[in-house]
């Protein structure tokens, strides 16, 4: 599936949804879904900075797609990274780069956010994508 | 006769509704909120007498001035300062503390000693390390046991003729815990070292008299207080202050400008350089005299009752655990739900429209001391009620229900 129509099935499953109750309670279930990273890579340098809570990414490129990995230590923040790498993981850098990530605001995952975790959230993104423009250069 | 009810209807912000819910604010001791007392005078002075001071011979100016120097004489009596002119408007605790850090540059050398304590808030601990690197002063530490108590013992063997400076908080912002300051103080002078308090969070409910307490400096902000934001104060003893030099230059500061040589306006002027924050100013002595009608003691007592209170329901909730329980605490309950990360609880706590805290608190060192990420804190104030913390008690166990 393309990022589009993954970040459309998400917006769909959101969708569902009458509350943030039952949001924040979908988000608790991705959050036990996302692809764990190896215990060697969650180190210092690979926390995320300006999450309240701690985030570790990690990516490796698989031929020509990014495979990312992640975790967190608070539960919540958990379901935000698993939605993220739902959307990026298993993609080509230069898609990852492309892509808008407006489906957050779609999802009303932002607006119910608290500002310093949407600044988090968007330093996950920040990080995604730099992950992207590095492997990206090493396929050129 | 202290009635919340009434106290209640002085703050307009505690009607409002946060996510479809009722406001419960349990941050008070991030910041305060501020009565209608304050904001009219605020308002007031935007309204009706919005000038510079000091300087205009105008009535508008003037009459600021009047203000703005008449909350200085307020703080003046309520710290029981012996002159107004050793208090020192500043933007807040923060500023104050860096006056004097910054201000003992050329009074340090080498190998001289400074003594802090292990539950500092970060803005009295990285001021003074920045002094020790410019001066190569060595900073001390006194510890604190788990219960979060300071270890006197240890601060008695770290006091020797090389102490210059004791820098302690009255109250500790992330456990609450009341420290023994007349005996930091007195054990300090025995070695002719000086003494700052940081009473950022005692200001709102105690009443520091600092001639009684000998303390050298006393540095409290405004808006922790029921005041606004950008505005506290620092007292120092006048011959302290004299020796210091300013901390910044600019208008307001001056005797005489030639461009041989300035010299310096006399306290309090000389650390206050550029047009200050005048309607915060006239607030924070506003914001005193509102504490001051319904009275700290009664203030304390009853936040006594909600400490107790809200202590005893928490604990009844398995997996609870409380840091900071030292014997004299204000009202502040920093805790975990076993291993669930403080971020969770405070982000289902917010969207049931209960506003505490998360996280360490600016104080991470004590959160390094009890190897953990942070806290949930909840912090009451005299306007909060037992019903309030009722309902953090259940917004939390449906938290725990959603986060196990």
């Amino acid at each position: 599936m393309s990022i589009q129509e993954i970040q459309e099935e998400i917006i769909e499953e959101f969708a569902m949804f009458e509350d943030w109750m039952q949001r924040y309670e979908y988000m608790i279930d991705l959050g036990k879904t996302l692809p764990l990273i190896a215990p060697e890579f969650k180190t210092d340098d690979n926390i995320i900075k300006g999450c309240q809570s701690k985030v570790w990414v990690h990516a490796e490129l698989k031929e020509t797609q990014l495979e990312f990995t992640a975790d967190s230590d608070a539960i919540i923040t958990k379901g935000i990274i698993a939605i993220l790498i739902r959307t990026f993981s298993n993609q080509h850098p230069k898609d990852i780069l492309d892509a808008n990530t407006d489906f957050i605001d779609q999802i009303g995952l932002k607006e119910h956010l608290s500002p310093t975790r949407a600044n988090g959230l968007v330093s996950m993104i920040k990080q995604i994508k730099m992950y992207a423009i590095a492997f990206q250069t090493q396929l050129n | 006769m202290f009635d919340v009810n009434n106290i209640r209807k002085d703050f307009p912000i505690l009607s409002r509704t946060v996510n479809g819910k009722p406001l419960v604010y349990f941050d008070n001791a991030a910041t305060s909120q501020t009565p209608n007392q304050v904001i009219d005078v605020i308002a007031d002075y935007y309204r009706n007498y919005n000038a510079n001071i000091h300087r205009g011979v105008h009535t508008l100016s003037q009459e600021a001035t009047d203000a703005y120097e008449a909350a200085r004489n307020t703080i003046k009596s309520h710290f029981n300062a012996a002159h107004a002119h050793e208090i020192i408007m500043t933007s807040g605790t923060t500023h104050s503390i860096n006056i004097i850090a910054s201000g003992y540059t050329q009074l340090l050398k080498k190998g001289d000693e400074l003594i802090v304590s292990a539950m500092e808030h970060h803005s009295n601990i990285v001021p003074w390390q920045m002094l020790c690197e410019r001066t190569g002063a060595i900073l001390k530490v006194i510890p604190m046991n788990h219960s979060g108590v300071l270890e006197m013992d240890v601060f008695n063997d770290l006091l020797c003729e090389k102490t210059k400076l004791v820098f302690v908080n009255h109250v500790s912002n992330a456990l609450g815990t009341l420290n023994p300051i007349e005996e930091i103080i007195r054990q300090a002078h025995a070695v002719d070292a000086k003494v700052l308090i940081d009473g950022a969070q005692a200001a709102p409910h105690i009443k520091a008299d600092v001639q009684a307490l000998d303390v050298d400096f006393y540095v409290t902000s405004a808006h922790k207080l029921c005041g606004p934001t950008g505005v506290g104060m620092l007292y120092g003893k006048e011959n302290i202050l004299n020796l210091l030099p300013p901390y910044q230059g600019g208008g307001e500061m001056i005797a005489e400008v030639r461009f041989e040589k300035t010299t310096y306006a006399d306290l309090p002027h000389k650390f206050e350089a550029g047009t200050p924050n005048i309607s915060g100013g006239i607030a924070f002595g506003a914001a005193l005299d509102y504490m001051n009608g319904i009275g700290l003691e009664a203030i304390a007592a009853y936040e006594q009752e909600l400490l107790d209170y809200g202590t005893d329901k928490l604990k009844a909730i398995e997996g609870v655990k409380i840091y900071g329980e030292a014997p004299q605490k204000t009202a502040v309950i920093s805790f975990n739900v076993n291993e669930i990360h403080p971020y969770d609880i405070g982000s289902i706590l917010d969207k049931l429209g209960i506003a505490v805290r998360t996280g360490h608190h600016c104080a991470q060192p004590i959160m390094d001391f009890y190897k953990i990420p942070g806290t949930v804190r909840a912090s009451f104030s005299f306007y909060n009620t037992k019903e309030e913390i009722d309902m953090m008690i259940k917004a939390l166990n449906r938290a725990i229900q959603m986060l196990k």
